[in-house]
């Protein structure tokens, strides 16, 4: 989600419906980037705190009780979404704000805020277009980050933003053409602002049906949300992508299985290891008690001297003054005045 | 006869057995008694205003080194704190996210208060050559772990504080560089700051008291605060070794109005909508207190059922309170219902007169006009009617805040106050924010006024945030006094007193320490219109069009008259039509 806000409501539930059905299906939280520019749950206009809700009868709280938000608030900005991208991190930054995806990976990036023909902007500040995009799936491609790469969009004129993709095993849906706009689903009279967007909301039914399972292919995708239903005419794009949507099942991408083996006998651990265990360093023990230091020592304090400033050598500048000085009474008076000084 | 003594036999044969199995491969830890502990507490204490402030203590206690870096088996102290601990050289780590502000005035004093939004203060080892790093990468891992923002923690709003701060564990020494301090008024708290929080408790939110940690009803309140306090502690009595100590607090106050309904009786299940049904396994203790305390010398005003399992006493804060104790480990709380829902009636209504008034409170507010200059008051009161005390006041104010100290004045009773000791290191435009630190004497039943005039910088217009209309917040102070007691307080033994009475260690009974926050500030700074770039370009390039472009067009083009063609065959016919309609011709 890329829009700051809280009339901007319906991208965070948008963001986070998609959230919660691919954790529903499988995906941890440690394999998953979520980005939320602005805070709409403890928002304080929010009449009921900690929930964000898809619709308006409230039965759905899409937030839920076990969300972990990577990228808040003013973190999210075009540079920091690129370098999650490309890999080009700090190297100080944590484990769960890298995307540690490798060439077998298939990853699902979903967007959503306000856009227009070719970008999509940033927390009202700064856009994003669709050729910067498409570089930096030319980048991840070439650095083997994803094997193949589902790109689902849900602003205005969204088609404009994969007209770019010249990157293989890439397929894209949007939520509308070039020349249309994106609306939103129905306000909350409660809340005061629109919920959700009609595309996410169709989709996010859909996936409500799915299960970890189930065999449901990309062309079930491409049907939801006819123009009956969403006003704007999604589209999607498949030529660069190497399957037959047909036969790419939507688990591919929104849900993940693991394999997991269940044993009853029990396994005997090497005897090193017990040995290692049992053996505990030895500890130092102090020779006289350690004590707690004084939370006020005011005696202590009055009588702090002064923090002295570091000494630090004289720097460049200072050092060109002084030799140009010198320099200057040297051709002036002669270099024999230099006994005088020394 | 025979049967018994084929019992014995077999007794003996089991027995025999058993101890020649021996310490097999998974009971290596048999031998070795268990090294950590895990208390955990809730603390119910209503509030003169109707509201109730519920406290949550779990305490993980660890009798190993970390700072040895030999420990690899992690069993209740988390792993991702303990590695850091280690990895970083942290001697004390002190970190609290908080959404609202404990208004002192009304409320009393805090068992342990944090200012609003993210604060983070650090303690490193000597060891630890180059701390400004140490401190950029724990800030980093922490924002990773807490899932808030603190990677935008740096040197623009780190401060080395000299004399507040001083360290809450075991410490031989206290060079001041070695502590850094930090503090984002910005920051936003809410269920995703809760979830890796609940993650790091031993039994996470499935058992114990932590099942009553539902955000939708945490968040739903005036002031909610959650804390992570690692330290190194006595490890006993003569305290020749070290254990270390985790503490994960959260304070939550529950409304009056939104939260009560209107109506003062509290219970668990309406502040938490759960009630507790069973103990954590791991814990070696849990229970429950409730401050019963009269409020004004006569029978208790407050009811509690189900009956207590006891009644503690305890001078905590320099005051004796009275507290009901639930124990979750007795045997006897859960045989009757398999849930406990602790319940506070009022037994007649309390008068809105007697609201009792702290000895120490503050307010800090902005004053001045405009978009140019402004300025800081801080009131600081002491009510207390006949003792004196020093505070020590610390203020980090950023940068494009412009402070004066020479404007800085200190007023009590009238006459100027100066403080007994004072620290002033002033900002560097971009690199480091103010910091001012005064030793302040309160005289006994005074307010004093502290005031120090600003002037607003203009920022580069890539360092406005995207919503720079809503303000530029100011951190909250800090003010850390020892408060004179009413009653003395007893040298108490760390394990058997509760949790809450023993965060700050007390040197003597006759006053005790509190460290309190003043309001954050939210400041304006002149804005710059955004749009005035897109203007401009719009304005210039249409000038250029069309003032240049037409004296261009002019001067270089050349002109030619030139001769209208006779037309083709068509042309001709139609105009002859045209002459019979009467039209003129094409």
């Amino acid at each position: 989600c890329t829009s700051r806000f809280w009339f901007n409501y319906r991208h965070v539930a948008n963001t986070l419906s998609v959230y919660r059905s691919v954790k529903r299906l499988g995906i941890p939280d440690s394999h998953i980037v979520l980005m939320l520019a602005d805070d709409m749950a403890c928002n304080p206009r929010n009449p009921k705190p900690a929930t964000v809700f898809s619709h308006k009868n409230m039965e759905l709280n899409v937030y839920g009780d076990d969300v972990e938000v990577d990228y808040r608030s003013y973190e999210v900005t075009v540079e920091n979404f690129l370098r999650v991208l490309t890999g080009r991190i700090p190297p100080s930054t944590p484990r769960s704000k890298r995307l540690l995806s490798d060439d077998r990976s298939n990853i699902l990036i979903y967007m959503t805020g306000h856009g227009g023909n070719g970008f999509l902007k940033f927390q009202d500040s700064e856009e994003i277009t669709n050729v910067e995009l498409a570089d930096a799936f030319e980048q991840m491609w070439q650095k083997r980050r994803y094997n193949e790469l589902l790109f689902i969009i849900d602003t205005c004129q969204g088609a404009s933003m994969y007209e770019r993709f010249y990157s293989p095993n890439i397929m894209a849906l949007a939520s509308s053409q070039v020349g249309e706009d994106s609306l939103s689903h129905q306000p909350d009279l409660g809340i005061g602002v629109h919920l959700m967007d009609r595309y996410t909301f169709y989709v996010l039914e859909f996936l409500e049906e799915i299960h970890p399972a189930s065999q449901t292919n990309m062309n079930d995708l491409f049907q939801v949300c006819p123009k009956s239903l969403c006003v704007s005419t999604p589209g999607h794009r498949t030529d660069l992508f190497r399957r037959d949507p047909r036969n790419v099942l939507i688990t591919d991408f929104f849900g993940s299985v693991r394999k997991v083996e269940i044993t009853a006998e029990a396994l005997a651990l090497h005897r090193g290891v017990a040995a290692l265990e049992s053996k505990f360093p030895e500890e130092e023990l102090a020779t006289e008690p350690l004590k707690y230091a004084e939370q006020l020592p005011v005696a202590q304090i009055i009588h702090q001297k002064p923090k002295q400033k570091d000494w630090h050598p004289p720097g460049g500048f200072i050092l060109g003054l002084w030799a140009l000085i010198i320099m200057v009474f040297f051709k002036t008076y002669g270099i024999k005045h230099m006994k005088h000084i020394f | 006869g025979g049967m018994a003594a084929a019992a014995a036999l077999l007794l003996l044969l089991l027995l025999l057995l058993l101890a020649a199995a021996g310490p097999g491969p998974g009971r290596a830890d048999a031998g070795r008694e268990r090294r950590d502990a895990l208390r955990e507490e809730l603390l119910l204490s209503p509030l003169p205003t109707g509201d109730v402030a519920a406290t949550f203590q779990f305490r993980t206690r660890w009798d190993a080194d970390l700072q040895r870096g030999a420990v690899s088996h992690y069993r209740l102290f988390p792993k991702a704190l303990g590695r850091l601990v280690a990895a970083l050289g942290v001697r004390e780590l002190h970190l609290a996210l908080t959404q609202g502000f404990w208004r002192t005035r009304y409320w009393g004093q805090p068992p342990l208060q944090a200012p609003a939004g993210a604060e983070l203060w650090v303690w490193f080892q000597p060891t630890v050559t180059d701390v400004d790093k140490a401190w950029k990468e724990l800030s980093n891992i922490l924002s990773g772990i807490f899932c808030a923002s603190l990677n935008f923690i740096d040197s623009t709003n780190t401060v080395i504080p000299t004399a507040s701060f001083k360290p809450l564990g075991l410490a031989n020494g206290t060079d001041h560089h070695l502590l850094r301090y930090a503090v984002l008024p910005r920051e936003v708290v809410c269920t995703e700051n809760l979830t890796p929080w609940k993650k790091l408790l031993p039994c996470g939110s499935k058992a114990g008291l932590a099942v009553l940690l539902k955000a939708e009803r945490l968040f739903h309140s005036s002031y909610h605060s959650q804390a992570v306090h690692i330290r190194p502690i006595c490890r006993d009595a003569s305290c020749l070794a070290v254990s270390w100590e985790l503490r994960q607090t959260l304070t939550v106050v529950f409304d009056f109005f939104s939260s009560g309904q209107g109506k003062k009786d509290w219970s668990l299940f309406k502040m938490f909508s759960r009630t507790l049904t069973d103990t954590c396994p791991l814990a070696s203790q849990s229970k429950v207190y409730v401050d019963i305390s009269p409020k004004n010398k006569e029978n208790e005003l407050l009811e509690v059922s189900p009956p207590p399992t006891s009644v503690h006493e305890a001078i905590v804060q320099g005051e004796r309170k009275t507290y009901a104790v639930y124990d979750l480990l007795s045997p006897s709380l859960f045989n009757t219902s398999r849930s406990l829902n602790v319940q506070l009636k009022w037994q007649r209504p309390q008068d809105s007169s007697e609201m009792p008034i702290p000895t120490l409170h503050a307010q800090r507010y902005v004053g001045g006009y405009g978009l140019q200059t402004g300025q800081i008051c801080t009131l600081i009161y002491n009510t207390h009617p006949y003792r004196a005390f020093p505070v020590l006041l610390l203020e980090t104010v950023p940068w494009y805040l412009r402070l004066y100290v020479h404007t800085l004045t200190i007023i009590t009773k009238g006459k100027e106050n100066k403080p007994s000791y004072i620290h002033y290191q002033p900002a560097q435009d971009r690199r480091r924010p103010h910091l001012l630190e005064m030793l302040i004497q309160l005289p006994a039943n005074s307010v004093t006024k502290i005031t120090i005039q600003f002037e607003r910088a203009l920022l580069k217009w890539t360092e406005y945030p995207p919503d720079p209309n809503h303000g530029f917040y100011v951190g909250s102070s800090v003010l850390s006094a020892l408060v004179p007691s009413v009653t003395a307080m007893k040298d108490m033994d760390v394990e058997q007193s509760p949790l809450f009475a023993s965060l700050f260690p007390s040197s003597d009974g006759s006053s005790y320490f509190v460290r309190l926050y003043t309001e954050p500030l939210l400041v304006n700074l002149p804005t710059p219109d955004f749009s005035m770039p897109y203007n401009v370009i719009c304005l210039t390039c249409t000038v250029v069009a069309v003032c240049y472009g037409s004296f261009y067009n002019l001067l270089t083009r050349t002109f030619h008259v030139e001769e209208p063609s006779r037309g083709g065959l068509a042309k001709r016919l139609a105009n002859v039509i045209r002459k019979f309609r009467g039209v003129p011709p094409l």
